[in-house]
């Protein structure tokens, strides 16, 4: 890809970027959010179109429109978020756009099958082809984009952020498979990625972009991680917080033996009991979808327990509604900041007041007072540094870590007994990454009680004290931070400790089984 | 993010005069297209009927604005035409703003009107001081009721009020055919039809027709706008429109919201009944007719959901349907083609990325931000 | 069964079934044929459904078809005449009436089609504009054309008539004279259901439309044509509701009155919810609703009080209204019953846009 250059209103996404990429190599895109990556790789898959330079295969330029053209060159994507089809089967989703067919009209499932079957097979799995793809775990999921690739015997494979979701033990598996096509099948693979250990792991050739740039390209053998953290951010970057230590105090939340249904009614909380004290962050590990919305949606007055009890400094709030946990004293980041942190549409000054905007001094009696609103929001903004051009913009015009930073304003800037942190940090630059985290530490020393729930190993072993791990529903284990063991806890997040490893990541049929 | 000065100084606030342009543009230029499209349809219509003239549609919407604005009599009657359609437009708009489509005013409007005639028609005989206010509740509260169950039936069960309030609106025809041959009926008339109202009957000013009602609606714009954005109860509206889940999470109740807003939606609308019952029919039969569920859906569209917008819209519409008589007469064009020219405007509302394509301008869009809820929750559980 | 219509209360219950099973038979003709409009404007809910589009504009598309395919069979009757050419005494004025009830909610549904893919607009908003547009126009060219014209009309088409020996049979008599005692397109409604059941869940299409309807992303990153497979679902949807329409004017009625779609569009979304999306559900109920609608006639034809003195005597006081109402209350009790255990396509009303602002 030579001088790809793509603007998007206010923003140049890619600023005349040259990539090249040798046959049978792995070679990374290292990049901080937001710094152009995926933009990239969607120009090269047709699903963007770039505003000047070109792309050549094998030394002749070619065009790329849509998704179409880069198929029938060999160009394959895995992207960050699946595309997949929950609804549809395992074999639908692969045959979905290259379908075999029986006959003019009716697909040969048969067939595709036999075909599905025998791909797992030379890559070590145990495929189901009529598994139900949305019943799937995270990391089978993964393993059926791949297998959708292979299915289209690619040339050219791109990873987007692969391991985000992934256990140590799920990524080492999927590196092997990886090396497996690049020495097997010549295939070229792109491999997308912001984590610096893993990157100098499996890449070849590390391809570094800042704000849309390349500003270097590195060989595994001649760079540190330091080095790269350096070249992505631009400055100086503490790889971690100074948390100190933890003088943690009584037990604010107590969960016991609690257990929760999903929208459809299944049990996704199967009992589970913990608690969190005063002055400690307890840390909830888990791949995605083990029953972590859920369990958070319950302590935040969001969904309902069928059974068990949650309370707080003592009392039993089970039942109770957002409300009457936000006057306990309750905060809650939520993972989802578009769909639950915010009303993008509405101005800034009403998401810092969205849940206690009927009291005092916001409101007298029914009457909202719009004065003490935005004397409010100017102090919540200079407090919090967000970068606003004014309190009355609409929070959807915000960029990502200044919109969490709205919302980590309107939770934390009051007396907190308990802050909930639900994927605080997701999909933000280093910058907010490291203000969010600073905040977390800060109260913790203050004396608040912190539950923080991340799918991000890393993060939870950075700031927890404790970690609990959370599987199936099922809390296989709390660790504590100080002593725990990386692999321990993966393993842990994998298998829950049941299973063996290999069982797990080869055997489609192990994970589609409930837990007894 | 370091431009923030910067940005701060292109997004100064704009005057108010460069709002309002910005926001009406587009509606504007809806309606000039409708009328366009009516106009070239009443050419058309020509073919068929004979009568080929090149000049027919200038003469129709001739007599159309003789009809409306011609007189002082036609200015009255555009302003009380314009009444129902207030009220129903706000009927439609408020429910926009709770992210609900409210395509039920038809029928909360023939509850109340139903309600208010056979209420009134029983306290003729009161003191107007009690009449008056006895059968204008009536009517307001049977709306609210007809409002109130696809509020309940979307919260509680999930079905989208798209096709029930459809539902209700035929119900409701058929429950007034009912009641209106049986149980209301008034003997002594050689139709099924209300009673008397006696001083049921709202006042009129001066002898002409503006009613008492007339003054009712125009009075509840301004409350309605204070209501939803100077009151909590509005932020909570506002907010379970824009994004129920965040609602939701920041401790509101959807669920309540929802019920509460169809619930003052019926009530609008049945105010809308009651006022055209008592101020200016004075009694219902059995096949009494409106069109006021789709025009208060065009004027809540065309208004933007706003109180202002909906005030402005039903005058548009209520000249077009009070000035459409003399054009029948004058000119021998259905007073159907006002239907077409309401459809032919909302098509260029809907249509409004091409509109502004085509002039030019960066307005924004021209449908109340909350329809993406009412599709979003199309199909879903319930809130 | 007889033994337990003493029993207060229950035994009205009791009598009740008795008296519903009693007249089934007689009226299940009557409720094929009822419900083949329903049954059609829920096939034209599932396409658009399927591939991710919400189209409350049926109820017009139908009114709509109705109008222009007794306008075209009758202008032709007039200007042509013609004997029978085919079976269910088809006439060329039927024949090219049907086909301009087709054309014409073929291009309600380009329309609808060109707002909601095309332009991204509010596909709610899209439909209710077909709608208005649609009660308007034929009102409009109603009052034009048709009113001074009093004799215009080219008749329906009839039924076909099974043989008597096969009617007398028992049980499978009444069940064959259900379905085939029918006009032509209240039959090819049975054709098209199946038809639709087995490509949605067998065909190359179906997967295409299904993985559209759920995940429009996902369906274009392997290549599938979004927005050109929506607009073919869309408008074979808009031939249904076509079909739709033309039953009303040309095989169930002969004549076209203002809003004569009476809200069956709207009944036909239901249809749809109620059959979680699948051709041969939605078929199952718009049968259910064209049952309660038949209901009435039943009543009508042939009063309970004979057989059923105690049910009689309740059913007498209920007034005739209620029964004609009697498919709307039970779309709502179906609609609130039914909606919260059966999930739409997760990409309903969302309008798919290709390129998105990605990091």
């Amino acid at each position: 890809m030579r001088g790809i250059t793509k603007r998007y209103p206010g923003v140049v996404a890619n600023d005349h970027i040259d990539l090249q990429v040798r046959r049978g190599e792995i070679h990374a895109l290292l990049g901080e959010n937001g710094a152009g990556k995926s933009t990239l790789m969607n120009i090269l898959y047709g699903l963007a179109e770039p505003d000047e330079g070109e792309i050549l295969l094998d030394g002749a330029p070619v065009t790329i429109h849509g998704p179409v053209d880069a198929i029938r060159r060999g160009i394959s994507m895995v992207h960050q978020h699946f595309m997949l089809v929950p609804v549809l089967s395992v074999a639908e989703n692969i045959l979905l756009g290259d379908e075999r067919m029986a006959n003019p009209i009716f697909l040969d499932r048969a067939g595709a099958h036999v075909r599905i079957r025998e791909l797992g097979r030379q890559f070590g799995f145990i495929v189901d082809p009529e598994a139900r793809v949305g019943s799937l775990s995270v990391g089978w999921q993964q393993r059926v984009e791949i297998l959708k690739a292979l299915y289209r015997s690619a040339q050219i494979l791109v990873l987007d952020e692969p391991t985000a979701v992934l256990t140590p033990q799920e990524t080492r598996e999927i590196f092997n498979v990886l090396r497996q096509l690049t020495t097997e099948l010549r295939t070229s693979i792109i491999f997308i990625s912001h984590k610096l250990n893993e990157v100098l792991e499996i890449a070849d050739r590390i391809t570094v972009i800042r704000r849309g740039r390349v500003v270097g390209t590195r060989l595994p053998g001649e760079t540190t991680e330091e080095d790269l953290a350096e070249l992505m951010v631009g400055r100086d970057v503490e790889l971690s917080v100074d948390r100190g230590e933890s003088s943690p105090g009584d037990a604010v939340l107590a969960v016991e033996d609690v257990r929760v249904a999903d929208d459809r009614g299944h049990e996704v909380v199967h009992g589970v009991t913990f608690d969190v004290r005063a002055g400690e962050i307890f840390g909830i590990a888990g791949v995605a979808g083990n029953g972590q919305d859920e369990l958070v949606e319950a302590i935040t007055g969001l969904r309902r327990v069928t059974s068990g009890r949650i309370s707080l400094q003592g009392r039993h709030v089970s039942g109770a509604s957002p409300r009457q946990l936000h006057q306990a004293g309750v905060g809650f980041v939520p993972a989802d900041r578009h769909r639950y942190g915010l009303v993008l549409s509405f101005p800034i000054t009403d998401n810092l007041v969205l849940n206690d905007y009927y009291g005092p001094p916001y409101a007298r009696g029914l009457v909202r007072d719009d004065d003490a609103i935005l004397e409010h929001a100017n102090a919540a903004i200079a407090e919090y540094d967000v970068r606003t051009p004014s309190a009355t913009v609409p929070a959807g015009t915000l960029s990502g870590g200044n919109q969490q930073k709205c919302v980590v304003a309107r939770e934390l800037d009051r007396d907190l007994r308990l802050l909930v942190l639900d994927q605080p940090t997701r999909g933000l630059d280093v910058g907010s990454i490291e203000f969010i985290h600073r905040q977390a530490v800060d109260r913790r020393n203050d004396g608040t009680a912190i539950l923080l729930v991340s799918a991000e190993l890393d993060e939870v072993l950075e700031l927890a004290d404790r970690i609990g791990v959370l599987y199936r529903g099922e809390m296989v284990a709390v660790l504590d931070a100080r002593t725990a063991d990386r692999e321990e806890i993966g393993l842990l997040m994998a298998t829950g400790g049941k299973l063996s490893v290999d069982e797990a990541t080869r055997d489609m049929r192990v994970d589609l089984e409930s837990p007894a | 993010m370091s431009g923030a000065p910067a940005a701060s100084a292109v997004r100064r606030p704009r005057s108010l005069l460069a709002r309002l342009v910005s926001l009406s543009i587009v509606p504007l230029a809806a309606v000039l297209g409708g009328l366009f499209v009516g106009g070239v349809i009443i050419f058309v219509s020509g073919f068929a009927t004979g009568e080929v003239d090149p000049l027919l549609p200038f003469a129709a919407y001739g007599s159309l604005l003789q009809g409306a604005f011609g007189s002082v009599r036609g200015v009255l009657f555009t302003i009380v035409t314009a009444t129902p359609l207030i009220l129903g437009g706000m009927a439609v708009g408020l429910g926009f703003k709770a992210g609900l489509f409210n395509i039920g005013a038809q029928g909360q409007f023939l509850m109340g009107a139903m309600a208010s005639a056979g209420v009134g028609a029983a306290v003729a005989g009161a003191p107007p001081l009690v009449a008056i206010p006895v059968a204008v509740a009536a009517g307001a509260l049977l709306g609210a009721a007809w409002g109130f169950i696809p509020g309940a039936l979307k919260a509680w069960t999930g079905a989208h009020e798209v096709v029930t309030t459809i539902m209700l609106n035929f119900i409701a025809g058929a429950l007034i055919g009912y009641l209106i041959t049986g149980p209301l009926e008034a003997p002594g008339f050689s139709f099924s039809r209300t009673g008397p109202l006696g001083n049921a009957e709202l006042p009129t000013l001066f002898g002409s027709t503006v009613h008492l009602g007339v003054l009712i609606a125009f009075g509840l714009v301004p409350i309605i706008w204070w209501l939803l954005w100077r009151t909590t109860i509005g932020f909570e509206i506002r907010t379970v429109g824009a994004n129920p889940d965040a609602a939701r999470y920041a401790g509101m109740r959807p669920a309540l919201i929802t019920i509460l807003t169809m619930s003052l939606c019926g009530l609008l609308a049945g105010l809308a009944g009651a006022g055209q019952i008592l101020g200016i029919s004075h009694f219902m039969n059995a096949s009494y007719g409106t069109s006021i569920g789709f025009d208060s859906i065009s004027v809540a569209l065309l208004g933007r959901a706003h109180p202002v917008g909906i005030t402005l819209a039903a005058l548009l519409f209520g000249a077009m349907r009070a000035g459409s008589g003399l054009m029948q007469i004058q000119a021998d064009i259905p007073v159907e083609i006002i239907d077409v020219i309401q459809a032919t405007i909302l098509l260029f509302l809907a249509a409004d990325v091409l509109v502004r394509r085509i002039l030019r301008v960066r307005a924004p869009s021209a449908g109340p931000e909350e329809l993406q809820t009412v599709t979003k929750t199309y199909g879903q559980g319930a809130v | 069964m007889e033994a337990l219509y003493g029993i207060p209360v229950l035994g009205v219950l009791f009598q009740f079934l008795g008296y519903v099973i009693d007249v089934t038979p007689g009226i299940a003709p009557i409720v094929v044929g009822l419900a083949a409009p329903i049954a059609l404007g829920a096939l034209c809910g599932v396409m658009n459904e399927r591939s991710g589009v919400v189209n409350i504009g049926i109820e017009g598309m139908m009114l709509a078809a109705a109008f222009a395919g007794f306008l075209a069979a009758g202008l032709w009757q007039q200007a042509f005449g013609g004997a029978e050419i085919g079976p269910w005494g088809a006439t060329p004025a039927l024949v090219v009436g049907v086909l301009a009830a087709i054309a014409v909610a073929v291009l309600l549904s380009v329309l609808h089609a060109w707002l909601c893919v095309t332009l991204a607009a509010d596909q709610i908003i899209s439909g209710t504009i077909i709608n208005i547009a649609a009660l308007g126009l034929t009102g409009y060219l109603n009052r034009l054309l048709i009113s001074p014209n009093p004799r215009l009309g080219a008749g329906t088409f009839s039924s076909f008539n099974l043989p008597r020996e096969v009617e007398d049979f028992p049980v499978v008599g009444w069940i064959l004279d259900m379905f085939l005692s029918q006009g032509p397109i209240a039959m090819s409604v049975i054709v098209l259901v199946v038809v639709l059941q087995i490509l949605l869940f067998r065909s190359r299409w179906g997967l295409r439309t299904r993985a559209v309807g759920e995940h429009p992303r996902a369906a274009d990153t392997v290549g599938i044509n979004v927005i050109g497979l929506r607009y073919r679902n869309v408008i074979v949807g808009g031939v249904f509701a076509g079909l739709a329409g033309a039953y009303l004017t040309l095989e169930g009625t002969g004549s076209f009155q203002n809003g004569m779609t009476a809200g069956r569009g709207f009944i036909a979304l239901a249809a749809v919810i109620f059959g979680r999306w699948t051709p041969i559900g939605a078929w199952a109920g718009a049968l259910l609703f064209a049952f309660s609608g038949a209901f009435g006639q039943a009543v009508r034809i042939r009063p309970p009080g004979a057989d059923y003195p105690d049910l009689g005597a309740v059913m007498g006081a209920i007034p005739t209204q209620v029964y004609g109402a009697l498919p709307y209350i039970m779309t709502i009790v179906i609609l609130a019953g039914v909606v919260g255990r059966s999930i739409a396509p997760a990409a309903v009303g969302k309008p798919y846009t290709k390129e998105s602002k990605a990091g």
